[in-house]
């Protein structure tokens, strides 16, 4: 059977759903012409023409807050944004109207947006295009937070944004876009689902997104020690799927998170935070955690692979616990 | 409150749609006036932004425009709210944070919503209703629909980028939005001309090549009657229009402004060209309107404010069980 890229399986997800609903529409930088920064969206434009598959001017503010209105007035709008750093302009819109419509029209409206954009290191961008920001994003109430690892979850995640009544952010982490897989769904997948990607007993290592390849990598070589790590792919980061995680903790007592979000304030933080509220009495040492260097991200290769965590830090860290 | 939709070629003026008009502008001063009242006794709490001196806009605007458009206004928006026809009572039992209130309580003076009047909402953040109505307009378009989407912001708000994003969209796209700029002179407390480079401000729409007009806010007919031109425009597919509606407000930028950065006789000049009783004076002058009339007429705004406090007063508060309800819509 062909192999499918990740950029492929977002790729058939934007073309099925639009093909399926005339009310989806694509919006953002370069979509269109230029067929998309990561090529995501290369040759939709000759299908449904520059209406569906919008260009629009550099103005992230204008066109996210463009995406709401639309969703207001009845369509279904997908905002791409080209990566998360440059999201921070439309922080505005995202937070301060997307996520507070519905509960402060006291039910009135809903805005069912779906926000796209392409984040993380490892590609030597340096500090303004390499950084890590879904814990922000998953910090508010009324948007949901999704973060595909996998190719099927590029498609099946993706589609069901779309069935979703409300704004649904989704980071891609552009280190993804090759990554081949076999299978992706027809349907619809569900939000808010964590997923077992390998079984294991002795250690819990929890992760999403970019980092997921290379906590399955330190897996691999617990494996060879004879360590059975379990590997949680939290895939939506709001709502958490805690459950999933806290089985797992209690099954191996001993849980590693894993992302790529500065140290301070990650995303990881809360994952801990959350083990120590509920499952405190299940661990058998304190949750550890590997994330980013409190740095900018440097240009440098061998700087930029010291400053993002590594599967031999994961490995390190998992065995610091048994 | 409201008044049935006129097209444009009817607005030679009529005795009863006059009334209406000086009667909504009387319901929102008086309405006005009691709210500063309840803040000072503590019924409203928060930030509270009168519209007293600006009625004329909010009026004509809500004259010139059909049930099928739809609105997106500030936090200064108690005038749109109620000339849109969103009863009294639910405005001001959201400013008392009741249940009954056109957001449920949730969303206070600044945030005024009504799903069924096409009602989007008042924004506190200054220009951040601006690409939403974009949207809303991108929808009609894209669904083959002709009405328009009325968008009221301040001056303050073109210093913003939101607004240059938001204007350029709209007219890169010709979109139907009818851009209302309330250029009221101040900015909290920085004056127009400490803020802008260019101070005739529908000259940026122009730039944008956006068609743009200024018009005397403090003539509620001049408003309408641009309005009316403005939104026919937009119905007809000919792309956004930007209208700069010169108005003053009469009172602070809202209770916590000591007023510092401008003058009483500055403020005073303003209030000779009062929009209410310069209108009543215009329509008395045309023999449109009696003493008998225009007392009727105070009569009813007051009775109507009177009605407002009192279902705010009655209505309930939202139980704290329901605090976390509609965060997300229920499936
Ligand atoms: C983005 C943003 N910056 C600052 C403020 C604080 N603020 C509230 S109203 C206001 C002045 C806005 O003036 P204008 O747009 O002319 O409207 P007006 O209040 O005169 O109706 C300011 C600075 C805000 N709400 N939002």
């Amino acid at each position: 059977m062909a192999k499918t890229t990740y950029r492929e399986a977002v790729r058939a997800a934007l073309r099925e759903a639009m093909r399926a609903d005339p009310r989806v529409f694509l919006m953002g930088e370069d979509v269109g012409r230029y067929g998309g920064a990561f090529a995501v969206s290369l040759g939709l434009l000759d299908e449904f023409g520059p209406e569906r598959i919008r260009d629009t001017p550099l103005s992230e503010s204008g066109f996210l807050g463009a995406g709401i209105g639309a969703a207001l007035g009845g369509m279904r709008p997908i905002v791409e944004i080209m990566t998360v750093n440059f999201s921070l302009l439309s922080l505005d819109q995202l937070v301060n109207n997307a996520a507070t419509l519905r509960h402060m029209s006291g039910g009135q409206f809903s805005v069912p947006l779906v926000v796209r954009m392409a984040s993380g290191g490892g590609r030597s961008l340096a500090a303004q295009h390499s950084h890590s920001f879904e814990g922000w994003y998953a910090h508010v109430p009324g948007i949901k937070v999704v973060t595909p690892a996998t190719v099927a979850d590029a498609k099946g995640l993706l589609l069901a944004a779309l069935t979703e009544p409300d704004p649904v952010v989704i980071l891609e982490h552009a280190t993804l876009y090759p990554l081949e897989g076999d299978d992706t769904p027809d349907e619809p997948m569900q939000i808010g689902l964590a997923a077992v990607r390998r079984p294991g007993q002795h250690v819990t290592l929890v992760t999403y997104g970019g980092s997921l390849p290379k906590t399955l990598a330190a897996a691999d070589a617990l494996a060879k020690e004879g360590i059975e790590a379990e590997v949680i792919d939290l895939r939506t980061l709001r709502p958490l799927d805690i459950d999933t995680v806290l089985a797992s903790v209690a099954k191996t007592h001993r849980a590693v998170v894993v992302d790529e979000m500065w140290k301070t304030g990650s995303f990881a933080a809360e994952v801990m935070a959350q083990i120590m509220e509920r499952a405190f009495d299940e661990l058998d040492a304190p949750v550890a955690r590997v994330c980013s260097r409190e740095v900018p991200m440097p240009y440098a290769k061998h700087l930029e692979e010291a400053a993002l965590p590594q599967a031999g830090q994961i490995v390190t860290a998992a065995k610091g616990l048994l | 409150m409201s008044i049935a939709h006129r097209p444009p070629h009817e607005i030679a003026l009529e005795r009863e749609h006059a009334h209406e008009l000086l009667r909504q502008m009387l319901v929102i001063r008086h309405f006005e006036e009691k709210a500063a009242e309840l803040y000072a006794a503590g019924k409203i709490r928060g930030f509270l932004h009168l519209y007293i001196g600006e009625e004329a806009v909010a009026v004509g605007a809500m004259a010139a425009l059909a049930p099928e458009d739809a609105i997106v206004a500030t936090y200064r928006e108690h005038g749109q709210a109620l000339a849109r026809g969103i009863p009294a009572a639910a405005v001001m039992a959201e400013m008392y944070g009741k249940a009954n209130g056109c957001s449920r309580g949730r969303g206070g003076s600044m945030h005024m919503f009504d799903a069924t009047r096409r009602f989007y909402g008042g924004y506190a953040i200054v220009a951040g209703g601006l690409p939403v109505a974009v949207g809303l307009a991108l929808a009609d378009r894209m669904q083959g629909r002709h009405r328009v989407t009325a968008c009221f912001f301040g001056e303050g708000a073109v210093a913003e980028g939101e607004f240059h994003e938001s204007v350029n969209l709209a007219a890169l796209w010709r979109l139907p939005v009818l851009f209302l700029c309330e250029n009221n002179l101040y900015a909290m407390g920085t004056a127009l001309a400490r803020s802008e480079s260019e101070t005739d401000i529908h000259l940026k729409a122009q730039n944008y090549r956006v068609q743009s007009e200024w018009v005397d806010g403090m003539d509620v007919l001049a408003v309408e009657a641009a309005v009316a031109r403005a939104a026919a425009s937009v119905r007809r597919g000919d792309g956004p229009y930007f209208l700069e509606l010169r108005t003053f407000r009469f009172r602070a930028h809202s209770m916590a402004d000591p007023e510092l950065y401008r003058t009483r006789e500055e403020v005073a000049e303003w209030k000779k060209r009062d929009p209410i009783p310069t209108f009543a004076a215009r329509l008395a002058a045309d023999g449109m309107l009696t003493g008998a009339e225009l007392q009727a007429l105070e009569a009813e705004a007051w009775r109507e404010v009177d009605w407002a406090v009192d279902e705010a007063e009655r209505g309930e508060w939202e139980p704290v069980e329901d605090l976390e309800r509609d965060v997300y819509t229920p499936r």
